[in-house]
């Protein structure tokens, strides 16, 4: 269809115009197998890699020297450092201090996969498996986050509470004959929980970059069409302005909730028996 | 062809692209031949980043912050410890000024009552001295008054025996000049 000489397909550098789906295929850069699975290193792998290592560059600096006057760097990364720990301890409490690497670890790699993931990418240029991706736009990374979550709230809630930990299906006050009903629904309720966290976070990523990338197909279907209808590009083109500033806020909002949750189901892994 | 139908029609054929797109592959996220791939990377990026995080960076950043705030703690501890003494000092100043003034006074008061005292005394000196030089000179002029009519009772007295003499030939007795001189002085 991209070929055909159509209205759509071709832009006024005859470039093929991606579909809104084409920015989440995965494409191998490189081979690589562990045994008889393939754990090929791909786009999903380099923009994991890319955000890691700006990371992991960032509070290299920002740590270079703890300076008790702190630098821009260090400030920048102080303010990370209290935003997490301020959310953890009003959620979990003193007791939360074990799970604070985690959280921060949690919360700073999805802000990071999810901001990159707004970069833009020069189609013509670069090779489209080195295009920007965005891990946390992929449903298996963001289950396999919520599930971690999950385990450790499990492993954890066993381990501090014994079977207390089955408290949290049966809160105490609440009269015996309601417990049929409670009991089913509050298990269920946990059950959903790593599918909630990691369909939120997936789906809210996946849906603003299809968003934005119909917004901007449109620009470039209606500029490709020639003459006045050009001037109609402009809706779109704002449009997708639009959507890009409110997928910045998304981005930051979802890693937030992402690890606002994380902490409120480690609280309940914590004190599941005081229920 | 007006040109609201040539913008839906472009409209309508992205739309249907992208529905091709989305039908002919279907969502890239539900393809499980790179789960495994996914899966590998973000366990290796994820499980290094916590790594670093939990034993370097974020230890770095706490100690810091710690740091900071124990400095800072430190240093509100040596300001009380300062306006403390400085407190004190002005205590102790204030005291000191108090005495010194309180010590000012009496050392006026003693020297007021000394110099009283001393003009009280050199004016009873001199009070005594007059009264002793007026009493003298009283004295004198006393002395003087009674020599002076003792002096003129003789004289007196000489003169009129003269004058008996010359009169009656005859010398008076001493007495009888005397009783008859004392008798006119007196009336």
């Amino acid at each position: 269809m991209a070929d055909d000489v159509s209205v759509t397909g071709t832009n006024m550098f005859n470039h093929r115009v991606d579909g809104p789906m084409e920015q989440f295929e995965i494409l191998p850069i490189f081979d690589l197998h562990l045994g008889a699975i393939d754990v090929s290193f791909t786009n999903s792998a380099l923009w994991m890699l890319i955000g890691t290592g700006a990371i992991i560059v960032f509070f290299f600096f920002a740590t270079r020297r703890a300076a008790l006057i702190p630098g821009r760097v260090q400030s920048m990364a102080e303010v990370f450092y209290q935003f997490v720990a301020d959310l953890v301890r009003d959620t979990i409490g003193p007791e939360g201090r074990k799970f604070f690497p985690y959280v921060f670890t949690l919360f700073i790699w999805i802000l990071i996969m999810n901001l990159f993931g707004l970069l833009p990418s020069l189609p013509v240029i670069i090779p489209h498996e080195l295009h920007t991706f965005t891990p946390t736009s992929h449903l298996i990374v963001t289950l396999a986050l919520a599930m971690v979550t999950i385990t450790i709230v499990i492993v954890y809630g066993f381990y501090k509470n014994g079977l207390g930990f089955f408290k949290l299906f049966a809160p105490s006050g609440v009269p015996l004959w309601l417990m049929p009903i409670l009991v089913p629904v509050e298990v269920i309720s946990f059950l959903s929980r790593p599918l909630s966290l990691a369909i939120r976070l997936f789906a809210n990523m996946f849906a603003g970059h299809v968003i934005l990338k119909l917004f901007a197909g449109f620009v470039v279907s209606l500029l490709s069409a020639g003459g006045a209808v050009m001037l109609f590009g402009i809706a779109p083109f704002l449009g997708a302005i639009a959507v890009t500033a409110l997928e910045f806020l998304v981005a930051a909002l979802q890693a937030y909730v992402f690890a606002v949750l994380t902490c409120i189901y480690l609280n309940d892994a914590v004190h599941a028996a005081d229920h | 062809m007006s040109v609201f139908a040539i913008v839906t029609s472009a409209a309508a054929a992205a739309a249907e692209e992208a529905q091709g797109e989305a039908a002919s592959a279907g969502l890239p996220q539900l393809d499980p031949t790179w789960w495994p791939s996914q899966l590998f990377w973000l366990a290796i990026t994820f499980s290094a980043l916590y790594w670093l995080m939990s034993s370097r960076f974020l230890p770095a950043i706490g100690g810091a912050i710690e740091e900071r705030r124990d400095r800072i703690a430190d240093d509100l501890d040596k300001a009380g410890d300062f306006e403390r003494a400085a407190e004190e000092a002005e205590t102790t100043y204030n005291q000191a000024l108090a005495d010194a003034k309180a010590k000012a006074q009496g050392i006026a008061a003693d020297t007021r009552a000394e110099m009283d005292a001393e003009i009280a005394r050199l004016q009873a000196e001199t009070d005594e001295k007059l009264d002793e030089q007026i009493a003298s000179a009283e004295a004198r002029i006393n002395e003087m008054k009674t020599d002076a009519a003792a002096k003129v009772s003789e004289a007196a007295a000489e003169t009129a025996r003269a004058v008996v003499e010359t009169l009656i030939d005859e010398a008076p007795t001493a007495e009888a000049v005397e009783r008859a001189v004392e008798s006119a002085a007196r009336g």
